[in-house]
């Protein structure tokens, strides 16, 4: 067997399980994954996904196991702008006040001085990411204003804004339009050109044959792992889904 | 006569003015008044009225027991505030009661507690003033303390402006960037009873958390922009305390209702007529008479 570098995985989570006051949300689960590579996990509602994410980011804390992004820990990733966490359209107040540059601009903050006055670059990386998401006409729309789908990029923005090398998605592609859908995936392919790493969570699985390379199947814990070629197979996604067939799920395989 | 001279609108602003202690209730008033709305934002968007309902309304024994001591009534007062917060969570996390009745169970507590203690402890508080608040009888003392805590909240806010709104509107991220969100959330709540300290010196405790609220949901019917609905909401709690008043001077009416009665009336006129987010939608109104 070949000796590990830990260095080489972006994204290195060992055994982790987190539980919410006693209730066991994941357990004993691992994942492993390089630059340029683009994984998508699929499990049903509950059964891990946004918990996955929150531990990747610090959001929530692991019980056990061990995370190590870029070979170092989750809060050095932090400090170091590594990780983009790109919310569920749920998970976002509509409502609130705030408008599309200063939304990007939120991506900078990380690597801002204590009052968060936005630099010469600071500026420029946020042009740059509205202008690749196409939002330049929408600058000062507030976000209560936009599409599901511009809200959508919005956030996408944010994420390229910060210049993270790992990029969090959950469920990038519910809700939004033929337009962004298209934007989105043409963004994962210069994503995965420019070495960044894409972790997606979605109930969609074509998205996941067409864009993953790696799929992470759970259901509270890892169900299957590896290549989108070999892991996702019906049988797989079965046991994921609690034994509902895929046919049940998505019709037909054609 | 009072009946004849309020005729005049000149009058009726610079009357008043002449006596010293409505100048320093006026002026006192008006300070807190915009500490409050500053804040009122944040509640605002956060959704966090009931929080600041159960702060302010648990700040009482700490009020009390630091004027039974000798203490400043704000050291007493933030404790209890950060202390019921707390204690609102620690339970919340350990029994199965839903959060909206664990913070309804712990500020009426504290409260309840408050009042017996009052009753207890052989002092001059007056329950009234506490309750109601006095704005026409703050003592010298007081206005120095007053000062310095509305400046204390209005620098911290300034400060973390920008990272509160983020707070407000996306943790995650926020955290996600290594931005200490323990802090931020402390220092919410830290303003937060220091608010509602100063606050119920203006308005009493009962209706602090008018102060706290209102002002800020008013804005947010206003406007689309942060830094915009931040302003609106400290302009409008000021115009609203000088309002209050005036209106309680000349009517000889409890001065902390007539606020907040005020600050209602405000709110439910932007309600109807809010531009964009009023009932009556008045820019879609005259767009198309225009057309």
């Amino acid at each position: 067997m070949e000796s590990i570098n830990y260095q080489n995985f972006r994204i290195d989570a060992e055994n982790i399980c987190v539980d919410y006051n006693g209730k066991v949300a994941l357990y004993d689960a691992n994942l492993r994954l390089k630059p340029g590579q683009i994984c998508g996990l699929v499990g049903m509602n509950g059964a891990g996904k946004t918990t996955f994410f929150n531990a990747l980011t610090g959001f929530v804390n692991i019980s056990k196991g061990k995370i190590r992004i870029n070979g170092e820990s989750v809060r050095s990733a932090q400090k170091d702008q590594t990780i983009a966490y790109v919310p569920q359209s749920e998970g976002i107040d509509s409502q609130f006040p705030i408008n599309v540059w200063d939304v990007v601009m939120m991506g900078r903050y990380g690597s801002m001085n204590i009052f968060r006055c936005p630099r010469e670059s600071d500026v420029q990386a946020v042009k740059d990411a509205i202008e690749r998401v196409d939002l330049t006409d929408d600058l000062s729309t507030p976000i209560g204003n936009l599409s599901g789908g511009q809200r959508k990029r919005t956030f996408l923005a944010r994420a390229i804004a910060q210049r993270a090398s790992i990029l969090l998605l959950d469920e990038p592609f519910s809700g939004v339009d033929i337009r962004t859908e298209k934007l989105i995936s043409e963004l994962f392919i210069q994503f995965k050109n420019e070495g960044k790493t894409i972790l997606l969570s979605t109930h969609d699985m074509i998205h996941v044959r067409e864009f993953c390379d790696l799929v992470l199947l759970i259901n509270k814990t890892v169900v299957a792992y590896g290549e989108t070629s070999e892991v996702f197979t019906p049988e797989n996604i079965t046991t994921t889904f609690g034994g509902i067939s895929p046919d049940f799920l998505f019709g037909p395989e054609s | 006569m009072e009946l004849c001279s309020f005729l005049t609108l000149d009058s009726f602003i610079t009357d008043p003015l002449t006596h010293d202690f409505m100048r320093k209730a006026l002026l006192m008033s008006s300070l807190v008044a915009a500490v409050c709305g500053f804040l009122s934002s944040y509640l605002t968007l956060k959704g966090w009225a009931l929080m600041g309902d159960a702060v302010s309304h648990s700040v009482m024994p700490g009020v009390v027991v630091a004027y039974a001591l000798g203490l400043p009534f704000s050291l007493g007062a933030f404790i209890f505030g950060v202390g019921s917060v707390t204690l609102i969570g620690f339970i919340k996390q350990k029994s199965r009661v839903k959060e909206d009745t664990v913070i309804g169970l712990v500020f009426t507590g504290f409260f309840a507690l408050g009042i017996v203690l009052v009753s207890k402890i052989k002092s001059n508080i007056d329950l009234h003033s506490i309750l109601f608040g006095s704005p026409l009888g703050i003592s010298l003392s007081d206005v120095k303390q007053t000062i310095f805590i509305s400046l204390l909240v209005v620098i911290l806010l300034s400060i973390f402006r920008k990272d509160l709104m983020l707070y407000c509107f996306d943790p995650r991220h926020a955290k996600t960037v290594g931005i200490n969100v323990f802090f931020l959330h402390y220092l919410l709540l830290t303003c937060l009873s220091l608010a509602a300290v100063v606050g119920l010196q203006s308005v009493g405790i009962i209706l602090v958390v008018a102060m706290l609220i209102t002002p800020g949901a008013t804005a947010y019917l206003l406007t689309d922009k942060f830094d915009n609905m931040t302003i609106i909401s400290v302009l409008n709690a000021i115009i609203s305390s000088l309002i209050g008043i005036y209106i309680s001077f000349w009517f000889d009416l409890e001065t902390g209702g007539s606020i907040v009665l005020a600050q209602t009336f405000i709110f439910l006129f932007a309600f109807l007529f809010a531009p964009r987010y009023g009932i009556f939608k008045l820019k879609k109104f005259f767009a198309g008479y225009k057309s």
